[in-house]
């Protein structure tokens, strides 16, 4: 997936300022930032559910996998019902032997006559990431994935989602969680204000940071991190 | 989109509270208006004291006229509760158990007889009313005046009735009963014969000449009089009402009672099913992940309108079948008012996708086609002429721009031929179809995706 001088306004406020990265298949990028940075807005423009004022956005084949902060199905249906509707929309070939492999996947096979609504908020999520994952996208776009989950359940996701990296999926994730994204990302877009302000590796933040405020640098990721950030005016 | 509308039905059966609600409610609100429409007030209660003496009736020279009916006529329009004394009629009036007390006093027929004497009294009936509601104060000053009216009709009838026949006795002669007897009335026109029989036995001169304007005089009074008769008979009612219908016949009561019940039926289920539908897909945050390839607006939204005419249409035509109960439904003309019904639910489900489209909360949409529909389905039912000109002008222009009017109209029209023609309520229906779903789309553009 590559980006080229994503822009986007609301208004007054600039929410993107010429935004441009690349991930290749298999990468893992962390997209960071404080609130307000424009995560969000970045992702959801990657995933086509808004379209930029300026820029471009290229695909390569196969799908982009698309998964919302909040969780995207209906409370009202069972599990099997959810990933049923969305294997038929998706046009899969087989949406029962889908919607197996989706069960197996999350580990829900034996809850999926349960209605979502009843599920925890990490089951939810993981149904959420499985519709995601449905018609098997060769880019899976994470927005804040790990939110709302217990540590066990986050471990497990992020197993999951290493497992898809593994396989060749490219996977972009927004996260306010600076450990998670060091620990899970190959590569991270800062992004502060709308500007990307970092694009590489946790080690190379470390070692821009350094030259700046040595001590912030060799004490734990996020601290470095909001040096880098206040160095920088955020 | 089969798929969609199976997931709403299988949502909407999920929710039976919610289901059992969007049904029973508008389908009670729908039966209460259609019988309060269907239903003409209420007869109100009037007590009533007739204090005149059972064999009095009204005379006219002298003879007893037959009854007019007077009690009989006014207890046709009010329920009269028989009272036996002031006291009580007082008592029923100021405990509100009747509305109104009409005593008719003792002396009421000798007055009347006593109009055509040389001292004339005056007749009065006495009215008693409960002042202490407005609203019922003039209700019973409009009721009692008019069933005043009648009975002064009545009687005016018939004294008219018989203040002719004694013109015509004059004019043509016959028997008058007096004192038992019969009297022979020889009549205008028989002594004008009389009179011209004997003219040329008397001799020409003054004497012939003065029989001769008399022989003239009961020739013309005879055939003047003979005018008077009709004349003396309209004086009782002088204006008659010739009614005469203008701007199309309109469908029987009940016909029209069950068109207002299927369409306030029809327009709270699809209005409320389809907007809340539309706002359960962004408060489910479903609407992105659903537009971004899966499925396109046009046919979320399609899908929302086909599910509200479906459930409208299926709720709508059970209400029907079960108001066959209380009143018969002309099933030979089904295919007419089932149109109406599928293109008027059609309408109705395409502005509550608009109102649909501009909310993300179902609660919030809810109450949003509640504060829509309600008071357009009512100011839908204001008849022309219930209020003034200008404010009925701008009544027509919003129950125009909502579909509950038009299709009110056509399911009017599809129950009853005399309900008008089908074809004006179906063309604007199909023209508030196609804005309200311009409406949609631009609402779900400028709205959803935020």
């Amino acid at each position: 997936m590559r980006a080229r001088g994503l822009n986007k306004r609301f208004g007054e406020r600039q929410a993107l300022k010429d935004v441009g990265f690349e991930a290749a298949a298999g990468e893992l990028v962390a997209v960071i930032g404080p609130n307000g940075a424009g995560k969000t807005t970045l992702l959801s423009i990657l995933a086509g559910i808004q379209a930029a004022d300026g820029g471009e956005v290229e695909t390569g084949a196969g799908a982009v996998g698309w998964v919302p902060q909040q969780a995207a199905l209906y409370r009202r249906l069972t599990v099997e019902e959810n990933l049923l509707l969305f294997a038929r929309l998706e046009k899969l070939p087989d949406p029962r032997a889908s919607v197996e492999e989706m069960l197996a996947l999350t580990g829900l096979g034996e809850r999926r006559g349960e209605i979502v609504a009843r599920l925890s908020g990490g089951n939810q999520q993981r149904i959420n990431i499985a519709i995601g994952l449905m018609a098997r996208p060769s880019v899976l776009l994470l927005d804040e994935p790990s939110v709302g989950l217990d540590p066990r359940q986050r471990a497990r996701l992020w197993e999951f989602v290493s497992g898809l990296a593994g396989r060749g999926t490219t996977v972009i994730f927004s996260t306010h969680d600076i450990q998670e994204a060091e620990r899970y990302g190959n590569r991270m877009l800062v992004l502060a204000d709308g500007e990307a302000l970092f694009d590489g590796s946790a080690e190379e933040l470390r070692e821009a940071v350094r030259g700046e405020a040595a001590e912030a640098a060799d004490r734990d990721f996020e601290t470095a991190f909001v040096a880098y950030l206040h160095h920088r005016g955020h | 989109m089969r798929w969609l509308l199976l997931k709403d039905l299988q949502i909407l059966r999920r929710s039976p509270l919610q289901a059992a609600l969007l049904v029973v409610y508008p389908v009670l609100i729908a039966i209460l208006v259609g019988l309060a429409v269907s239903r003409g007030p209420e007869k109100p209660r009037v007590a009533f004291l007739n204090e005149v003496p059972e064999n009095s009736r009204i005379s006219l020279s002298g003879k007893r006229l037959p009854s007019a009916n007077v009690q009989e006529r006014i207890c046709e329009k009010v329920e009269c509760v028989q009272v036996h004394s002031r006291e009580e009629a007082v008592a029923k009036v100021e405990s509100g158990d009747v509305l109104a007390a009409l005593v008719l006093p003792e002396d009421l027929i000798n007055k009347i007889n006593s109009l055509s004497t040389l001292s004339p009294g005056t007749p009065k009936v006495e009215v008693l009313v409960n002042e202490s509601d407005p609203l019922k104060a003039g209700q019973v000053d409009d009721k009692i005046s008019a069933l005043l009216a009648q009975a002064n009709l009545a009687i005016a009838k018939r004294i008219a009735v018989e203040g002719s026949k004694y013109l015509n006795l004059v004019i043509r002669g016959g028997e008058l009963p007096v004192l038992g007897s019969q009297i022979h009335i020889l009549g205008l026109e028989a002594s004008a014969h009389i009179l011209e029989a004997i003219e040329p036995a008397v001799p020409r001169g003054p004497l012939r000449v003065a029989l001769s304007q008399v022989t003239e005089f009961a020739n013309q009074a005879g055939q003047n009089l003979d005018i008077a008769g009709p004349l003396i008979k309209r004086l009782a009612q002088p204006i008659e009402v010739h009614k005469v219908a203008v701007g199309g016949s309109s469908p029987p009561l009940e016909t029209f009672a069950i068109a207002v019940a299927a369409t306030l039926t029809l327009a709270f289920v699809t209005v409320l099913l389809v907007a809340g539908s539309l706002a359960l897909e962004r408060e489910e945050n479903a609407y992105p992940r659903l537009t971004r390839g899966l499925v396109s607006c046009e046919a979320l939204l399609g899908e929302k309108v086909l599910l509200g005419t479906v459930v409208g249409l299926v709720v709508t035509i059970l209400m029907m079948a079960g108001l066959t109960i209380f009143t018969p439904i002309e099933w030979s003309r089904f295919g007419l008012w089932l149109a109406a019904i599928v293109v008027g639910g059609a309408a109705l489900a395409t502005a509550g996708a608009a109102l649909g489209a501009v909310a993300r909360e179902v609660r919030a949409v809810s109450l949003l086609a509640f504060m829509v529909t309600l008071p357009v389905a009512f100011l839908s039912l204001v008849p022309a002429g219930a209020v003034g000109k200008g404010l009925f002008d701008v009544i027509k222009v919003i129950t125009a721009l909502f579909p509950f009017k038009p299709a009110l109209e056509a399911i009017t029209a599809g129950l009853d031929p005399s309900g008008g023609a089908l074809g004006g309520p179906l063309l604007h229906l199909a023209i508030l179809i196609v804005a309200y779903a311009i409406l949609a789309r631009v609402g779900l553009r400028r709205f959803a995706r935020v």
